[in-house]
């Protein structure tokens, strides 16, 4: 497998990575590896209460690719993300990540995991009480005892490389959402994570911050040497900075692979996803009773 | 119909004793979290001036009326005996034992309890407690505990300047404008108001209440579902319980401490 070994700081990197590092710390050095799977889902089954969310699945998450987790709206997507980050348990079957099983682990384990985890939210879930510099400051604050000068160059360099350095004196009500997305963004890479989810980050955005958006979430990937793990229903963005995509449909796995692939494939589902139909294996009325029922007519009339 | 009833009845006593226990653990998880603030007390002072501080208003101000209100009705009452000169042991015993720790606790729920809940119900509608989990940062040590402990210090604190600004407002009313004699004011008060068990069991009380309202108000929050009608209903249930549990602990607390 070919990997493109970062330059990055050895003391957040496995003892692996970092015989690799030594080996190879010449820049950005294109060598041949092998490189195990940073996430690992095998046999994955989740449900609330009776209802089936998850059923069977079965994902690996390379290390330093992007990978796209698409679907429709209630396919599982999220799910998924919250099981990689241990927020709540399978049913049956296991997430691993850096290859320690997610629900098995107690809660201490769980939390020094989750420092090499970064997550985006959906609506960016800033503290509304700070600042956009605190907030992108608190995961240091929280974590590190750094003096207060480092955690200022640290936050505006997170900030710069959101390009948002100059609002870091607003509050979150002072910026639009693809600003708080950004900002979230900043935040969410604030300790260098290994692994960064993202949940629906091109949700309402306009097709600026959108594209500003997926060329970040690639570029970051790329200058951390971290692994993205990109949920998202947005095909164009997507497809456009993934390395693997996987379709998930009612819970289970329709179909994975490259962009590419995924453009070309003619699973319906895909093709129904992809290419934006209105109808197809995902039937555009709710399931029940026919119009023509409801309004008392006959069948055919 | 019988048998759907029981059913029924099963079910919430069900619900309720598992809340009752999910509750409980939440709690004690929080109290064994708390030590891990000892190294952060910057967390609860914060806390302490938004809900102790901001609370310093409408505790001063019910405080003053209350103890006015108690001067005018007890010397009414006292006229009648002749026992008017008792005015400052009677404002100054009303208060400490139970108006200071009683209302204040009311009050408290009314303008902190209720903004803790809708502050914990919101943080989470808004997915920021999750944020935090994912940050590898614990929201039960992080938000929760440093609120709780800041309630638990600030309800007596509270309630001894109610009680002190009360017993001016009887002063006021009784001395300076009825004509009570000052001397017999102050030195009835002085001679019949024990420090230990007057004074002390009011503000092991007031300590009661700050444990229970802040934790009351913090839990409803944490476990309201992230919806507006819930969190709405979470604040709605945070004055309602709190309110009843007040009443309900001053009963058990003052048979406790004042019986012989």
């Amino acid at each position: 497998m070919l990997y493109y070994l970062p330059l990055v700081s050895l003391s957040r990197r496995s003892s692996q990575q970092r015989l690799a590092f030594l080996h190879y710390n010449t820049g950005f050095k294109k060598v041949s590896v092998v490189v195990p799977n940073l996430v690992e889902i095998r046999d994955l089954h989740f449900s609330y209460g009776k209802r089936s969310i998850l059923s069977g699945l079965q994902m690996d998450f390379p290390r330093g690719k992007v990978v796209a987790v698409m679907g429709g709206s209630g396919s599982g997507k999220t799910t998924v993300l919250r099981l990689i980050g241990g927020q709540i348990r399978p049913s049956k079957g296991h997430v691993s990540v850096d290859g320690q099983i997610v629900h098995k682990l107690k809660t201490d384990d769980l939390y020094l995991l989750r420092r090499k985890m970064g997550m985006l939210f959906q609506h960016g879930a800033l503290f509304t009480d700070l600042s956009v510099y605190e907030n992108v400051a608190f995961p240091l604050r929280e974590h590190t005892d750094l003096p207060e000068e480092l955690i200022r160059d640290l936050v505006l360099m997170k900030l710069h490389a959101v390009g948002l350095r100059n609002a870091a004196k607003l509050k979150p009500g002072e910026i639009s959402g693809g600003m708080a997305r950004r900002v979230a963004l900043a935040r969410s890479i604030a300790l260098d994570p290994q692994l960064i989810m993202y949940d629906e980050p091109f949700a309402g955005l306009d097709p600026i911050s959108m594209g500003v958006t997926a060329n970040l979430i690639r570029n970051l990937n790329d200058a951390l040497g971290s692994t993205t793990i990109l949920v998202s229903h947005d095909v164009k963005e997507s497809f456009h900075i993934a390395d693997h995509v996987y379709f998930l449909s009612q819970g289970k796995i329709v179909a994975h692979g490259t962009p590419d692939e995924m453009m070309a494939s003619s699973d319906p589902y895909v093709k129904q996803f992809v290419h934006a139909e209105a109808d197809g294996p995902v039937p555009f009325h709710y399931p029940g009773k026919s119009l023509a029922a409801d309004l008392g007519l006959k069948e055919g009339a | 119909m019988m048998g759907r009833m029981l059913e029924r009845l099963g079910v919430w006593v069900r619900e309720h004793v598992e809340g009752v226990g999910y509750a409980t653990r939440t709690f004690f998880y929080m109290l064994g979290v708390s030590p891990g603030l000892l190294r952060r007390p910057r967390l609860i002072i914060e806390q302490l001036h938004f809900i102790g501080n901001y609370s310093m208003v409408i505790i001063t101000l019910s405080g003053l009326f209350v103890g006015m209100v108690l001067g005018l009705q007890g010397y009414y009452t006292l006229n009648k005996y002749g026992a008017e000169q008792s005015l400052g042991l009677l404002v100054a015993l009303g208060l400490t034992r139970e108006l200071g720790p009683v209302i204040t606790a009311l009050l408290f729920a009314g303008r902190a309890g209720t903004s803790l809940t809708a502050e914990i119900g919101l943080m989470k509608a808004g997915e920021q407690l999750s944020a935090m989990e994912m940050m590898a940062v614990n929201p039960v040590q992080r938000v929760l505990a440093p609120r709780f402990w800041a309630g638990v210090i600030a309800v007596p604190v509270l309630a001894s300047i109610f009680s002190a600004v009360g017993i001016f407002g009887g002063y006021l009313v009784g001395v300076q404008l009825i004509g009570v004699d000052e001397g017999a004011f102050w030195s009835q008060m002085q001679g019949g108001v024990d420090i230990w068990k007057d004074v002390f069991n009011g503000f092991a009380k007031s300590i009661v209440f700050g444990v229970a309202i802040t934790f009351i108000s913090l839990y409803q929050g944490y476990e309201a579902r992230p919806t507006p009608e819930d969190v709405a209903g979470a604040t709605t249930r945070t004055v309602v319980i709190s309110s009843l549990m007040i009443w309900w602990l001053d009963f058990m607390l003052t048979a406790l401490m004042f019986s012989k």
